[in-house]
């Protein structure tokens, strides 16, 4: 059923605008006033000002791949990492451990690991899923490059990112 | 080879400097910085910080690293200027060819033209500071001014497309809407100063003080506090009808962009489109120009004193001569500065509130004026 909208009852002051139009231009004004004076906050400058120190102990920047203490790589290319990634990014050629190496027990380790940073999405499924607590999500989030190709971080590149880790389960100390 | 002793070389020579000086070191440069202010003074207005870090990017030229020098984002005109002239020069297939690419310019020469008769300076090298004197000064103006609609409504019909369209035909209803009230609202002014000349306007001003503050002369009489209210109600409604003129908010409904996508330069790329852009704040500025020539005493200053056509030979004079253009200018921005505050403030208008402003309240508040004026001229000496 159609019904009539009430329209208010403009006073005269009202009906003539400009003391409302001179109202909102004090409000502009105030507004423009405070910013000059700098006394409205604004957001961070992103380039010269960082959050990086703010970041939260759980922040998921990229994956990074870590070192134990005595300087072992604690991937052991099992490639649960590589199966669970919902985007594919990582890619594993497993290798083995030479046998006069001071490391052999755990008989293998990645020839190559890469990760493709213009796939990843950060989802933290590859650091759950790690047996061995090989790869981390560090605090990096400004992954840049100027082709695919500068996006993919190659071994070399996620050790640099990821450093060492302390074991926590010392199950492939190498020999007494 | 007579003829040529009649042809005044003199005039063109100077006319054409001055020409020169006006469009290409002063109103093209304001009318880019005017830009530059509009989107800087709308991001202080609503908390924001505007484009403030527009450096040179040396790199692209084969330095090492970009030049590290905090300008406060003033290369940014340069950057949007470079910016429209590497774009795609897209004309779309469907769209009237010879009206598509006549309406820009007919956007941008009319807001230029009319800077021709605005005296922006007394004497500069024994030149008045104005590149045609001419004796129908205001007449011009608005004449020329509304050639100016002819470049939107073009570009709204030859595009071939619904919202530009619609943009050409809202802005030839809302141009002669407003175009009236414009004119009357200057009719008292032009009885006061009893001249079309605009330079005659300033140099009235200059003896009687200026004709919204008519005590910059130093003196107070009956006759001007009288005609102070008329000339108020018609620099509120000059005012008003130049922001509908000039197509800015909260007139703004040929191009508004919640509902025409951009109006009447949707089809519009490249530097056709920036030509519509530069032409909408040449026009801010030759309107900022008449306002302050006709109610704000032009380049005159209270206490500063005034140079002659002799005098600005000197090095004293034609330093007077800078300072009253710098004034000239200082006051037009100023008024730009206002015209920023305003669209940054007020909603637009609906239609049809836009058409009754302009015919039943401004029209005849203007009209009535008229009457008011001349009241006060014929009766109070």
């Amino acid at each position: 059923m159609a019904y009539t909208v009430r329209r208010p009852n403009l006073t005269f002051w009202e009906k003539l605008y400009l003391p409302n139009i001179v109202a909102g231009l004090a409000i502009t004004f105030k507004h423009l006033r405070k910013m000059l004076a700098g006394e409205t906050k604004i957001v961070m400058q992103y380039p010269e000002e960082k959050w990086d120190a703010h970041l939260p102990e759980y922040y998921r920047g990229a994956p990074t791949l870590v070192m134990d203490e005595h300087g072992r790589e604690k991937c052991v290319s099992c490639q649960l990492c590589e199966f669970i990634c919902p985007p594919r990014a990582i890619r594993i050629t497993p290798g083995s451990v030479p046998n006069d190496s001071q490391f052999a027990k755990a008989e293998k380790a990645p020839e190559a690991f890469d990760i493709d940073m213009a796939r990843c999405i950060y989802c933290g499924l590859c650091e759950e899923v790690c047996p061995e607590q090989a790869i981390f999500l560090r605090k990096d989030y400004a992954v840049t490059g100027e082709s695919r190709a500068d996006m993919v971080h190659h071994k070399t590149k996620l050790y640099e990112l990821g450093g060492t880790m302390p074991d926590l389960v010392h199950k492939w100390n190498p020999e007494k | 080879m007579d003829f040529l002793n009649d042809i005044p070389w003199l005039l063109i020579l100077s006319s054409v400097a001055k020409t020169l000086f006006l469009i290409f070191l002063v109103v093209l440069p304001l009318v880019s910085y005017t830009v530059y202010a509009e989107r800087r003074v709308s991001a202080l207005i609503q908390d924001r910080l505007g484009p403030n870090r527009t450096g040179f990017p040396t790199s692209l030229l084969g330095f090492k690293t970009d030049l590290q020098l905090y300008l406060g984002g003033l290369g940014q005109p340069v950057a949007d200027a470079v910016k429209f002239l590497l774009k795609e020069e897209f004309t779309p297939g469907h769209v009237n060819k010879v009206y598509f690419w006549m309406a820009p310019v007919l956007a941008m020469v009319p807001a230029l033209s009319t800077l021709a008769v605005l005296p922006f300076g007394n004497y500069m090298f024994g030149q008045k500071m104005v590149v045609a004197d001419v004796n129908v000064g205001i007449l011009y103006v608005f004449a020329i001014a509304s050639v100016g609609v002819y470049g939107i409504v073009l570009a709204g019909w030859s595009s071939n497309s619904k919202y530009p369209f619609l943009g050409g035909i809202r802005s030839t209803s809302q141009m002669i809407s407003y175009e009236l009230s414009l004119g009357l609202s200057a009719v008292p002014v032009l009885m006061i100063i009893g001249d079309l000349n605009l330079s005659e306007a300033i140099r009235y001003q200059v003896e009687n003080g200026w004709l919204l503050l008519p005590f910059t002369d130093g003196k107070l009489t009956l006759r001007e506090i009288l005609l102070w209210f008329p000339v108020f109600i018609s620099f509120v409604v000059f005012t008003i009808s130049m922001f509908a003129e000039t197509n800015r908010l909260p007139f703004d409904l040929p191009e508004s962009e919640t509902e025409l996508v951009a109006g009447y330069h949707t089809e519009y790329s490249s530097m056709k489109f920036a030509l519509f852009f530069l032409g909408e704040y040449a026009a801010m500025i030759a309107g900022s120009s008449l306002i302050v020539v006709l109610f704000l005493g032009g380049w005159h200053l209270p206490f500063l004193p005034i140079n002659t056509s002799e005098t600005s030979l000197t090095l004293a004079g034609s330093l007077l001569g800078l300072i009253h253009i710098t004034v000239f200018f200082a006051k037009v921005v100023v008024l730009l500065l206002c015209f920023i505050w305003v669209r940054w403030t007020l909603p637009r208008f609906r239609f049809d509130q836009l058409m009754k402003l302009g015919w039943l309240y401004l029209f005849e508040i203007a009209l009535v004026n008229i009457f008011i004026t001349a009241a006060v001229i014929a009766f109070v000496k």
